[in-house]
């Protein structure tokens, strides 16, 4: 009655059944390589084809504003005389009779402006300002706002409560009205001091720019600041704080060693979320007349120009209006990415 | 509660002050006055304006004046808009701004929970893609573009839609559609994650578990659970919306709360100023409150302190 | 045959497809329960056994999907079943209880809403007669002062509580099945017995059938009456739980046994861990899945999956040494 079950499985020789050695046994484990969490978040992101589209873009836009108007043949300020209000590559009479007489006229690709100036310049120089504006608002956002939230998160008690309200308090005052006041404020002495020696840069940044950073710094960072405030007030009871403390490890280094390396994936993101929204601010503040002075332009003036002469020239709005659309939409889509990468939580 | 209520009232009032007092010293720091810029004006009627609104004594003396007379609430009148008292100016704009606000929040919050909704049921499909594409761009693009780009394809191009003032329901869509552009797409997104992680709990796969519906999972279980976020981004969004966008108001010429302010800054109408500043931030103090009710009545699990 | 069984699985086979590739979460998985009759279903994280008593309820669709096999539970074809009718079923043929009752009870609904709930929903009773339904399960699962609970948010009651609300909302509609998620892991030692008890307990009072799920084979040991010991998505052991515990025949369940701390253990012996991880099964591996751990590996074990082995009605393993062992025992019988 009891069968061989193995009588019909003829390819089983008695050899088989002989112990395996532990290089054959070894063979069969194969193991996922364990990857450290920068490299395994840096893999995601490149596999991300939307956030590397992104990175492309916006190298592009910078090279475009940054590079570019070194060797562009027209200046940003160059009024042309003749030339006002030229369609994209529309030449003036002045220049068709150059071209006529041999030479080489460059094409005004986007055209020029009601004061005669090559607006392919002018949106390039809009576009360096406007990434400046976002690149240096938001260092300055994020060093006030990093320091100031976890000074508050890591002491606690009433020195956060008196912190986290003088935040509250910054929140609720209407931002164009400090913008308004302080950019106001701010000119005299910023003038003073650009004659003073050796403070002649701040006359070539421009005043006007100069106090668009400090009014940044002096508003935005409450939002950094609260979100680092949460992130450190959550890491600040893991066991490791703990540990750390009862060594004996000063609080200095606590927040900076312990505290800020942990919450830097998400100090990276919102970083990468926040140039967008600097870039989106400063635009906003340009379109009010209260951005970037005459004749620099960014893209939000720019754009608030090109409202006047929106029925007769349309692309003096669009092409300015688009260019920051690309860009903060970049920015956004990276820092999505970057967020899919490196946040913990988003992992599938 | 009635100490939880008590505790808010008093710190409001706080807040209240501080931002008055911050503003009201600030303003007057900045060089400048209300009736410098009136050309036309005399020194010597100058001075007699300055007198008359008791602008030549000492700020201190200003501050203390301003603040008991607000206290009784007498907020004084404009300095450049003859013969109006400060109420009577946000009373009047107020109802204009908070039409086009309030309307545009509840467009955003209704637009933004359900496609946000839908892309996190159909996470990674094609839905989901669109949606977040939109909400990107929504995201992306400042509101002054958006304005201009409407007023252009159908004000302009198409003239289906009237391009100024506000004086029929047809007027209202434009302005509307420009100011909830950036909230339904940020609403959106916010939605779409926080329902993703109320998905993934596990008293959702209780629920399935019950046998409920896919509905009744989505609407009484998670929905409940995910809207937190929500309510405590369009509280603070509804003081700023009602009180008026200066961009949507100067493009499409409606006479509300946001271009007063606006001009008001830039004139220097110290009362007008103070006023509105007031008002918004006594709107964004009790809106904060509303927010914080909201929350412990959504999840039982929050303290009121 | 199969009518008399509750439960029966047949050679289920199921896999999710992660963007990373298929995962082979069950292969060629057969289960069958009598009705009252207690299933243990014992293996470490991943091997598969939530995945087996998920499926019972169709709790597995997204990314999970069944690629074989025929699922019978009290005359339902689960694999044909549309997901109206399995709704059906969930929460009133068939309940389950989750590991952890901290997060798998709603937080902004009272444990009166979430019991009176699956209530209505499966039968006609009115509101009234939901909310005393409700009661009378909390007394059931031993919870003083019901009308007092009832109004009781999840985050108001202790671990134990939670538990006994999550075991009264299962019992609700009187199931024919109870699937047990670990129902003690997160629980405190002295709870976990209490808990345990009270299942046995409502088990003999209602007549369910039970599948226990957990990798504690102390739990598996005082209450079920047959035991399936799973590794990487296979039933490698299967056997009454005096086959597990006496007679275990697999290396894998023996290694499982010397690894539980005995008291009347004599000084010497120590506990015998077993060595190595389980496999990846993105890339399960030809032969037996437990043949690298196996410190009995032959040569053919890693070639091949090794054939049932049965030693009688109940028990047999899928073990290329207890293979060896048949087939001597077979040319000697000649």
């Amino acid at each position: 009655m009891k069968q061989n079950p193995l009588s019909f499985q003829l390819d089983i020789k008695p050899e088989d059944f002989l112990p395996a050695t532990e290089e054959e046994k070894q063979s069969q484990v194969i193991m996922r390589e364990s990857v450290s969490f920068w490299k395994d978040g840096f893999r995601r992101l490149r596999k991300n084809k939307i956030a590397m589209v992104s990175i492309a873009v916006i190298i592009i836009v910078m090279i475009f504003s940054f590079i570019v108007p070194m060797f562009y043949p027209y200046s940003y300020e160059q009024q042309i005389k003749g030339a006002n209000n030229l369609a994209p590559m529309q030449y003036s009479a002045k220049e068709l009779a150059r071209i006529e007489a041999g030479e080489k006229v460059f094409p005004h690709i986007f055209g020029t402006d009601n004061m005669g100036r090559d607006y392919a310049i002018r949106v390039m120089m809009g576009s360096k300002i406007s990434l400046l504006v976002g690149l240096v608002a938001t260092a300055i956002i994020l060093v006030i706002g990093s320091i100031y939230g976890s000074i508050a998160a890591f002491f606690g008690g009433w020195v956060d409560l008196i912190m986290m309200r003088i935040v509250d308090i910054i929140y609720t005052v209407p931002d164009v009205l400090l913008i308004v006041l302080l950019s106001f404020a701010l000119k005299a002495p910023l003038e003073t001091l650009a004659s003073v020696p050796g403070f002649g840069w701040v006359k070539t940044l421009g005043t006007n720019l100069i106090s668009i950073f400090i009014v940044f710094a002096l508003l935005y960072w409450v939002g950094m600041a609260r979100m680092i405030r949460s992130q450190i007030l959550t890491l600040k009871e893991s066991d490791y704080v703990t540990a750390a403390r009862a060594l004996g490890v000063k609080n200095g280094k606590i927040i900076k060693k312990h505290l800020l390396t942990n919450c830097i994936g998400t100090i990276i993101v919102t970083t990468t979320l926040q140039i967008p929204s600097s870039i989106f601010t400063e635009s906003f503040l340009s379109f009010l007349g209260l951005g970037v002075a005459v004749p620099l332009p960014s893209l939000g003036s720019l754009a608030s120009a090109g409202l006047n002469g929106i029925n007769s020239h349309p692309h003096l709005l669009f092409i300015p209006a688009v260019t920051i659309s690309l860009i903060i939409l970049s920015f956004n889509l990276l820092g999505d990415g970057l967020r899919d990468a490196f946040d913990p939580k988003m992992k599938k | 509660m009635a100490k939880y209520i008590l505790k808010r009232v008093l710190l409001a009032i706080l807040t209240i002050w501080a931002v008055a007092t911050l503003t009201f010293f600030l303003m007057n720091a900045v060089p400048g006055g209300p009736f410098l810029s009136e050309k036309a004006i005399s020194p010597a009627a100058t001075k007699a304006l300055e007198a008359k609104y008791g602008l030549d004594k000492p700020l201190s003396q200003q501050y203390l004046t301003y603040m008991t007379d607000a206290l009784h609430g007498d907020f004084g009148d404009s300095l450049k808009q003859r013969g109006r008292t400060v109420i009577g100016i946000i009373t009047m704009k107020f109802p204009v701004s908070a039409r086009v606000g309030g309307i545009s929040v509840l467009v955003s919050l209704i637009v933004g929970v359900v496609l946000g909704c839908v892309a996190a049921l159909k996470q990674g499909k094609f839905m989901d893609g669109l949606i977040s594409v939109i909400s990107t761009l929504g995201i992306a693009v400042p509101g002054f573009v958006i304005c201009t780009l409407l007023m252009y394809l159908f004000g302009v191009k198409l003239r289906w839609l009237p391009t100024l003032g506000l004086t029929s329901p047809k007027h209202y869509i434009m302005p509307v559609a420009a100011l909830s552009f950036y909230p339904t797409a940020y609403i959106m997104r916010l939605m779409r994650s926080s329902m993703l992680d109320a998905l993934g709990q596990d008293y959702m796969r209780t629920a399935k578990a019950k046998g409920l519906s896919g509905k009744k999972q989505l609407f009484k279980h998670a929905l409940r659970n995910a809207i937190l976020p929500v309510v405590t981004y369009v509280g603070p969004l509804l003081a700023y919306t009602v009180t008026g966008s200066f961009v949507v108001e100067k493009i499409f010429t409606i006479p509300g709360l946001g271009g007063e302010f606006i001009g008001a800054i830039s004139g220097r109408d110290y009362t007008l100023i103070m006023g509105t500043t007031i008002f918004l931030a006594t709107l964004i103090v009790v809106m904060n409150v509303i927010v914080d009710i909201v929350y412990k009545i959504i999840d039982p699990r929050i303290k009121l302190k | 045959m199969s009518d008399k069984y509750l439960v029966d699985i047949k050679n289920e086979r199921l896999s999710f497809f992660t963007p990373a590739g298929e995962v082979k979460a069950l292969n060629d998985v057969s289960i069958h329960l009598e009705p009252g009759e207690v299933l243990g279903i014992v293996g470490e994280s991943g091997s598969g056994k939530s995945v087996t008593a998920y499926s019972l309820m169709g709790l597995t669709a997204n990314p999970g999907k069944l690629i074989g096999g025929s699922l019978m539970f009290n005359d339902h074809q689960i694999e044909n079943m549309t997901e109206r009718e399995m709704r059906k079923i969930r929460g009133s043929e068939v309940s389950i209880i989750f590991q952890d009752p901290m997060t798998s009870l709603n937080p902004v609904y009272t444990i009166g809403n979430q019991i009176v709930e699956v209530i209505m929903l499966h039968t006609d009773k009115t509101r009234k007669e939901a909310k005393e339904r409700a009661k009378e399960l909390l007394e059931l699962v031993g919870i003083n002062e019901p009308s007092k609970r009832l109004k009781q948010y999840p985050h108001e009651l202790s671990g134990g509580m939670r538990q006994r609300v999550m075991i009264a909302i299962a019992l609700a509609c009187e199931p024919k099945l109870l699937i047990a998620d670990e129902p003690t892991t997160a629980l405190d030692v002295t709870i976990q017995a209490q808990i345990l008890e009270l299942m046995m307990e409502l088990k003999e009072k209602l007549g369910m059938a039970i599948i226990m799920i957990t990798h504690d084979l102390g739990v598996v040991a005082s209450m079920c009456d047959r035991i399936a010991v799973m590794y990487a998505g296979r039933i490698i052991e299967y056997g009454t739980t005096d086959d597990i515990f006496y007679n275990p025949k697999h290396m894998y369940t023996k290694g499982l046994i010397r690894s539980i701390p005995r008291l009347d253990a004599t000084e010497h012996e120590r506990l015998v861990p077993i060595e190595g991880t389980p496999v990846d099964l993105l890339n399960p591996p030809a032969g037996c899945p437990f043949a690298p751990r196996c410190e009995a590996c032959m040569k053919i074990c890693l070639r091949q999956m090794p054939p049932k082995a049965v030693f009688d009605e109940v028990h047999y393993t899928h073990c290329w040494l207890n293979q060896k062992e048949m087939m001597e025992k077979g040319e000697a019988n000649e």
